[in-house]
């Protein structure tokens, strides 16, 4: 019986030898390859170059990371707490934004952070920034806002947002509701029963959570593109940059994106250890 | 005796225009091992919510040591619960589990009063392992919830709700998911803990052979109503109405007319009896348990009718027997082949007499699942009926 069903896997697994496997394996054989094809750890030598980029990329993926976290955790647990009917509607409204193409949503936030964006007219309008002027004796025309990390942070936010929210809701909302009532009725107040029951529950929620939000955050390019305008070279745009740009360099290329996913497969595994540990800690 | 702990006063409680309990006056003494008894809907869980702090009443007030509680929270009530599905926390061991209501608790600190402090580690780990005791689950401290069997973690659940000494423990169908070997073993061990501890229980079930294993008091509700309260012998003997009797072990319930008192007339023959208190030719409901039903050879019977099934229970055969169109159910360990005429006879002691009430002629009718009297009845049918009309 069940040899027969694992038949039905076939399919699957030709998809994944194709797709997934065969194109991790050419980036290994490229990182490990010169022009020729001939072997050559250089491709690695140069990496220290681009120490910078890393670093950038990492940082700013945390910060968003961080962001999303301290935004969806509570709006995830807040949207749980309400009715049936509000949980669907406030779940189809965080999913709407994802409808609509992605660059086509970060282009919208050009047009809101511009220095003659909306939000600029609304702070020049409402006297905002004569305001800070008078305060700190500068002479703004607007804030400036585009091509800034923090505008980088703000489009990863906004994208990866809801990959935070929809795994912690969805652990939050199957809690079982007499394992709070048990904790209220042990003596818990709301605080406790917060700290030492919903929370360490919902933990393998924020885990998938923060693994969904980190892992786009730290190879996105076309954000720091658009609302970093190029300032902020990050990782993705120097990989883009090697396979499609002027700098066109295939080994180069494949060398990045190898040694990036081996400091994201860390990551991953640390936090996991440290997101058991954590749920020891609750324990003793 | 024991003193009054918990009273409801004119309790009474809806969801969105539904009523769900109707008035309920109720005292619980303390020490006491109390059951609501009834079946689902009928309020019982809801009445333990109330005392327990997880609803509050639409009127009326709940009472505790003379205190009103309605609007205390549950974590400021020195009651404790076992949920129905134990509601062990999964990330915890059964040490962390049964101390969690420790690490909650905070007391004067003895070095200075208007301090609060937490329990010391040490207090907690004796307490902790005391309860283990107790539960006979010694060893088991670091087993996280999901290593351990339903009846364990029945137990750890019980130890959990014991550890905080509370003054009442709550338990809502709490041997619902076992099975019956460990439902049975589970009962004697819940009364033994409950003598031990020294507190009282109120306790939530259907299943009536449970109630009357381990009351003190059963309380019988059905449609948010208390139908009766009593002994388990006061509720088995001496029941109020046609529900009650019906709801706990089986009953022949007849239309009678008590003629006078202690002669009650039945099919037209008048039998003796030990009730009084009723006016002249009232209607009534007799009750006549099918134990209490003695076979006699034809002649010296006070009734005479046919048998028409027969099932073998063990200890007994139950046989259904047609009188005159209404069939009773009579437990005896003398075998009747089906067909035969029997005569039976009835001692005054074996007939309880009822007022008429709203439940008249609804129960103890072992006919209902075969009209005709040529249709015989396959053996396993009668018996299923019989269990599913005793759980419904």
């Amino acid at each position: 019986m069940k040899n027969k069903l694992s038949r039905l896997a076939v399919p699957y697994i030709v998809w994944m030898a194709l797709f997934v496997v065969a194109p991790i394996v050419l980036v290994v054989v490229y990182a490990f390859s010169n022009g020729d094809s001939g072997f050559t750890m250089e491709n690695f030598s140069r990496m220290e170059t681009y120490a910078v980029v890393f670093g950038r990329s990492f940082k700013l993926a945390f910060i968003a990371t961080f962001v999303c976290l301290l935004i969806g955790y509570p709006v995830s647990y807040m949207i749980s707490k309400e009715g049936e009917k509000f949980q669907r509607v406030a779940m189809v409204l965080i999913m709407l934004p994802m409808w609509i193409n992605f660059l086509l949503r970060t282009y919208s936030w050009m047009s809101i952070l511009e220095n003659n964006g909306l939000l600029n007219q609304l702070f020049q309008r409402t006297g905002l920034i004569s305001l800070y002027n008078s305060l700190f004796g500068t002479n703004l025309e607007y804030f400036p806002m585009m091509n800034t990390q923090g505008a980088v942070v703000l489009g990863m936010v906004y994208n990866y947002l809801p990959f935070m929210i929809l795994p912690i809701y969805s652990v939050i909302v199957k809690l079982d509701g007499s394992l709070i009532e048990a904790a209220r009725d042990l003596g818990a107040n709301s605080l406790h029963v917060f700290r030492r029951v919903i929370l360490p529950l919902s933990l393998p929620g924020v885990l998938s959570g923060i693994t969904m939000v980190f892992v786009p955050s730290v190879s996105t390019f076309a954000i720091s593109k658009m609302l970093g305008g190029g300032t902020e070279l990050l990782l993705g745009d120097l990989i883009e940059q090697q396979f499609l740009g002027g700098a066109y360099n295939p080994q180069l290329g494949a060398a990045i994106s190898l040694v990036m996913m081996v400091i994201v497969v860390v990551c991953m595994v640390v936090m996991n250890r440290f997101g058991e540990g954590e749920e020891q800690a609750v324990m003793l | 005796m024991s003193k009054e702990l918990i009273r409801l006063r004119n309790v009474s409680m809806a969801f969105d225009d539904e009523l769900v309990l109707n008035n309920i006056n109720l005292y619980i003494n303390d020490k006491e091992f109390l059951t609501l008894l009834g079946p689902s809907g009928c309020g019982k869980t809801t009445t333990l919510r109330m005392i327990g702090g997880f609803a509050t009443p639409t009127s009326g007030d709940v009472l505790f040591d003379g205190v009103r509680i309605n609007d205390v929270p549950p974590h400021q009530r020195q009651i404790n619960t076992v949920f129905q599905k134990y509601a062990l926390f999964p990330h915890l061991n059964v040490f962390e589990n049964i101390a969690f209501g420790l690490r909650m608790q905070r007391r004067p600190d003895p070095a200075d009063p208007r301090k609060k402090t937490k329990i010391p580690e040490e207090e907690i780990r004796e307490r902790v392992m005391e309860m283990l005791e107790i539960i006979s689950l010694k060893g088991f401290e670091n087993r996280r919830p999901d290593a351990l069997s339903g009846g364990q973690q029945q137990r750890v659940a019980i130890a959990r709700a014991l550890v905080n000494k509370p003054k009442v423990l709550l338990l809502d169908e709490p041997l619902g998911a076992l099975d019956l070997k460990l439902r049975k073993d589970m009962q004697i061990e819940l009364k033994r803990i409950q003598q031990q501890v020294g507190i009282t229980f109120i306790y939530v079930t259907h299943d009536q052979e449970e109630a009357l294993t381990m009351s003190d008091t059963i309380v019988v509700m059905d449609k948010g109503s208390i139908q009766q309260i009593g002994t388990p012998e006061d509720i088995y003997n001496e029941p109020k109405n046609a529900f009650v009797a019906d709801f706990i072990g089986e009953s022949n319930i007849i239309d009678g007319i008590m003629v006078q008192d202690k002669l009650v007339q039945m099919y037209g023959r008048q039998f003796p009896c030990l009730d009084s208190g009723f006016a002249g030719n009232e209607p009534v409901d007799v009750v006549i348990r099918p134990e209490d039903i003695d076979i006699v050879p034809l002649e010296q019977g006070q009734l005479t009718g046919t048998v028409t099934s027969v099932t073998f229970k063990g200890m007994q055969y139950d046989i259904i027997v047609d009188f005159k169109g209404f069939k009773w159910l009579i437990q005896t360990t003398d075998h009747s082949p089906e067909g035969t005429r029997i005569g039976i006879k009835i001692d005054p002691d074996g007939i309880h007499v009822m007022k008429k009430s709203q439940y008249s002629g609804m129960f103890g009718d072992y006919s209902s699942f075969s009209d005709e009297y040529d249709e015989l009845d396959d053996a396993g049918l009668t018996s299923d009926e019989e269990e599913s009309g005793d759980e419904e």
